[in-house]
């Protein structure tokens, strides 16, 4: 392991290849984020995730909006799309019931999904249509330069709001839960073993699926908010995350400050009827379908 | 590891060893693999890539404390790092 050598005491073996390489798009690496974000981490789970996943990778399609986050439906080698802004839940709606067998994911950011995208998230989870949602939270907007969004914490500093946020942010969980998302989840980037089991239960469960992921942003919210690079973010998490499943709906409330806990876990997981499943069972009944 | 008594299996038992590969081109100096890793195996060395970062480098006395657990490979938001099953 350790090549003799004067100076070369501990050097680790260098090798061009990565184990999920073929899960990349080789020619648009290495990807645009910042060094300390945490999306190249919530990018790898996924990418082990639907490798473990018993759905083949054909059947996979991924789905982005804009943002920084949108940029993953380039860089995950399934088929993928990137949408208009905050159109990508419709284009997934769309998708899904055009073509059941694909299991059809959205990654995208908080600015794109709940800001612009928002009714489109109310809605696809009220008709339960079978995708999966996972969310990157950075509490900003990154890609233009660190905005305030419907998720920045009250009296955070942004680019925008130099005396801190008045406004009150989105509590991600309990909203999904309350418009019928059928599973739903909340971990940091710092949790990848449990992100990736969660995106692994999500892919392969039936019905409308949401996982939250809190990450850090150096540039955009870490820098302002004196949070620090993508280390001391990751620090702050292991230090104040707490894993707690049962959560009541007001502990989910994020302020990112002082001694306010994050807390995070599996916070729903229940059955409900899917938008095709429901259309199936209804045009039977009606003798409409065979 | 202390054990307060011994183990009944500790001999069939055996803690998995792990080799580190690392990709220099694609670090990007988080320290993310350095901070995280459970055993403490890594640390920053003095070397640095071809766009300027500092890349880990194995801590003194740990060159066998690797268990193969793979948390610097999710970890790392730049595919740069994995570790494999070693002798």
């Amino acid at each position: 392991m350790s090549a003799k050598g004067a100076g070369n005491e501990g050097k680790i073996e260098t090798v061009e290849e990565h184990p999920l390489d073929h899960i990349l798009r080789q020619d648009r690496l290495p990807h645009i984020w910042c060094p300390g974000c945490g999306l190249g981490s919530a990018m790898t789970c996924f990418a082990q995730a639907i490798e473990r996943v018993d759905i083949p990778l054909k059947k996979q399609v991924l789905l982005s909006g804009i943002g920084c986050t949108g940029r993953i439906a380039g860089y995950v080698n399934v088929d993928s799309y990137h949408t208009t802004h905050g159109r990508a839940i419709p284009f997934a709606t769309g998708l899904k019931i055009a073509n059941p067998e694909l299991c059809v994911t959205v990654f995208s950011g908080d600015g794109d999904l709940f800001a612009i995208g928002g009714n489109h998230f109310l809605h696809a989870a009220r008709r339960n249509v079978d995708i999966n949602v996972i969310c990157v939270n950075n509490f900003n907007y990154g890609m233009t330069g660190g905005q305030q969004g419907p998720t920045t914490p009250v009296e955070a500093k942004t680019s925008t709001t130099r005396y801190g946020s008045f406004e009150h942010p989105f509590n991600l969980p309990y909203l999904a839960a309350a418009i019928g998302a059928v599973y739903v989840s909340r971990w940091t980037t710092l949790h990848c073993r449990h992100l990736e089991k969660s995106m692994e239960k999500a892919l392969q469960k039936k019905g409308f699926t949401f996982i939250e992921i809190i990450s850090p942003c150096p540039t955009g919210f870490g820098r302002p908010n004196k949070l620090g690079e993508g280390l001391e973010e990751l620090r702050y998490y292991r230090e104040k995350s707490v894993i707690k499943n049962d959560a009541s709906w007001d502990e989910l409330e994020l302020h990112m400050r002082g001694e306010e806990p994050v807390v995070v876990g599996d916070f729903v997981d229940t059955e409900r009827p899917t938008y095709l499943e429901l259309e199936e069972q209804m045009l039977r009944a009606k003798g409409l379908m065979k | 590891m202390k054990y307060w008594r011994r183990p009944l299996d500790k001999n069939k038992i055996k803690t998995p060893k792990g080799h580190i590969y690392v990709i220099p081109d694609r670090c990007k100096g988080c320290g993310f693999c350095i901070e995280f890793c459970p055993k403490g195996v890594l640390e920053e060395s003095k070397e640095i890539n071809r766009k300027g970062y500092h890349l880990p480098k194995i801590a003194d006395g740990k060159e066998d404390d690797c268990m193969n657990c793979d948390f610097c490979m999710l970890i790392c938001p730049e595919f740069a790092i994995y570790t494999e099953e070693g002798e």
